[in-house]
């Protein structure tokens, strides 16, 4: 029984902006049941006292201290921009808002 | 869309029927020196693009590192806004697609804000006191800047292209959420006003941002619902983005009122909408409709591992918080005995560190009052200044008023003195000087004055011989005005009749 909708993984996606043909949505679908349902089984073998988890090192606070280092160079910045004008990343024209 | 086509029902009408509830969520840029998750430096106004590093430019394989120093601003903030400080919260990732957001997420906090459940005294103008309750506060980091080109007005909408710079992109931010403000009332964009003002004071002394409106480093998004009564369901309600003057969040909140009042009496429902403010004609318009694309799929950051701020540090910075605006208040007012009424004058009128700062330097709380509310404020009003602007210090106030206690001018001569100050002439001691504005206390040269006048007036020494001293004052007239006003008026009084007696 499928838990993962055609529709869910076509949503998702969209969100995601990832651009799915049809036969990949249904692929997907099925494949992402699998992937749910495995992950499910942690479920059944966490009692109430496991508390969830997000990182599997036992660390926290790990802080940096509020001191500058150097930036890198606005020439090697704009490298990697698409297109560069006044020191600037160019992006096409933005529909929406700020 | 057309502003000029949107029905407005008239303010007092509308609070009149409907019961308006705000929500609102500042976002302060804090003042460290680098962002919230790399080491670039966060400073305003540099180069385009020369202030990242691979973690603000969202570059592959860059893993962010936590500042310890926004993480304790973060705790200062929210103590100050009387929260509860999270024993363990984590990062999360909000994702959304945007060019000034390079990573394609922000790094935010969903369900684990650092601060919550808080509150703030806010005062309004008249001395009311408003309660708003704090929701969350919650550490993030802030967006590049987009600057749009070609369109004929500047706004996204018409624009060929954008430019990003970003510098901006990384610097950390405290979101503050409040729960629904209710109970306004017709008050309520002054309460709106006040709060973000109230908040915009507590940073600035708790010395974690500059706090400067005019710069973005505070700014608002204002939430308005109406409904019929107060006891009547929440409204639906519209998200008026990026308010970023005090003025402007009232005039969000009044049009607002006003526009959703006219689209209920016109029986239609509120659309629940983000919308933007113009300040050119104080009104709002249709942004994006909030819907399905607003699922910004948030999950815990899975490159930031999680934050447990002891108590102890927690209590150690509790206890290094300054005294906040509105304790500092009471506390100079009871200092300097001002009535209420007075205390208020000097707080809207933006006196109070002038005056603070014009005791300290050695006047009465009185006389600094009455220099800085009087005289002064009327010349900032004339010359169309802020009282902070007008060119005299705080310490020449204090040295004036000392020259007026210690009997070397009087009240007359020292607004000539004071004049003498704002024209540049120096201080006051200086302008006394240049302008030769002490009190004649020197009896020689007083009692040469005092003859001249006796002798010119011998039918009034003859009626205050025969014991009417009614008209001494003509006499001691006749020297204040040989003397330029410069004369200690007592002293001559007594000269003039100690010379007609004798």
């Amino acid at each position: 029984m499928s838990t993962i909708s055609r529709d869910e993984v076509a949503r998702v996606a969209a969100l995601a902006r990832i651009d799915l043909r049809p036969e990949e949505v249904d692929r997907l679908a099925g494949e992402l049941d699998v992937i749910v349902e495995s992950i499910a089984k942690v479920n059944e073998v966490a009692t109430p006292d496991v508390p969830a988890t997000s990182h599997p090192l036992p660390l926290t606070n790990v802080f940096r201290e509020d001191v500058p280092e150097p930036a890198l160079p606005v020439a090697d910045v704009l490298a990697s921009a698409p297109a560069a004008e006044d020191g600037r990343f160019a992006v096409p024209q933005i529909l929406g808002e700020e | 869309m057309s502003v000029q086509g949107t029905a407005l029902v008239d303010y007092a009408d509308a609070v009149k029927r409907y019961d308006p509830v705000l929500g609102i969520e500042v976002h302060v840029e804090l003042g460290t020196r680098t962002k919230m998750f790399d080491a670039a430096e966060a400073s305003f106004g540099a180069e385009p693009n020369s202030q990242t590093t691979p973690v603000s430019l969202g570059l592959p394989g860059a893993l962010p590192v936590v500042n310890g120093k926004a993480v304790e601003y973060a705790i200062r903030i929210g103590l100050a806004l009387n929260c509860e400080i999270a024993e363990y919260c984590r990062f999360a990732r909000k994702n959304y697609f945007y060019p000034d957001v390079p990573k394609n997420f922000q790094t935010s906090q969903y369900d684990e804000p650092i601060a919550y459940d808080g509150w703030v005294d806010v005062e309004l103008e008249d001395g009311t006191v408003f309660r708003v309750e704090i929701e969350r506060a919650h550490m993030e980091e802030d967006a590049g800047k987009n600057t749009h080109v070609g369109g004929a007005t500047g706004r996204i909408h018409g624009a060929e292209y954008s430019l990003v710079d970003y510098n901006r992109a990384g610097i950390p931010l405290v979101e503050i959420v409040t729960r629904p403000i209710e109970g306004a009332g017709e008050r309520a964009p002054e309460v709106a006003r006040a709060y973000v003002q109230t908040l915009r004071d507590i940073f600035r002394a708790l010395d974690v941002s500059e706090a400067r409106m005019e710069r973005g480093n505070v700014r608002a998004d204002v939430n308005v619902s109406l409904r019929p009564t107060p006891e009547s369901p929440l409204g639906t309600r519209t998200e008026t983005k990026n308010v970023n003057s005090f003025r402007s969040v009232e005039r969000a909140v009044r049009y607002e009122i006003s526009r959703q009042a006219a689209v209920l009496d016109a029986g239609a429902t509120v659309v629940q909408e983000t919308r933007h403010f113009h300040e050119d004609t104080g009104s709002t318009s249709s942004g994006r409709v909030k819907s399905d694309a607003e699922d910004y799929r948030y999950f815990p950051e899975p490159d930031l591992v999680p934050l447990t701020p002891s108590r102890e540090w927690v209590e150690e910075i509790r206890a290094s918080l300054p005294e906040l605006p509105a304790a500092r208040r009471r506390r100079l007012q009871g200092e300097w005995g001002y009535a209420d009424a007075e205390m208020r004058d000097v707080v809207n009128a933006g006196a109070l560190d002038l005056i603070e700062a014009t005791v300290a330097g050695g006047a009465s709380p009185a006389a600094a009052r009455k220099w800085w509310m009087g005289e002064l404020a009327r010349y900032a009003k004339q010359t169309e200044t802020a009282l902070t602007e007008v060119a005299i210090t705080p310490a020449q106030i204090a040295q004036l008023q000392s020259l007026v206690d210690s009997g070397r001018i009087n009240d007359k001569l020292a607004r000539q003195v004071l004049e003498g100050v704002l024209a540049g002439e120096g201080d006051p001691e200086q302008v006394v000087t240049a302008r030769g504005l002490e009190i004649v206390s020197d009896d020689g040269a007083l009692l040469a004055a005092v003859d001249e006048a006796l002798a010119a007036q011998p039918d009034v020494v003859e009626k205050v011989r025969a014991g009417n001293q009614g008209p001494v004052g003509a006499i001691i007239g006749a020297v204040m005005k040989a003397t330029k006003g410069q004369a200690d008026a007592k002293r001559v009084r007594e000269l003039v009749l100690e010379r007609i007696g004798s």
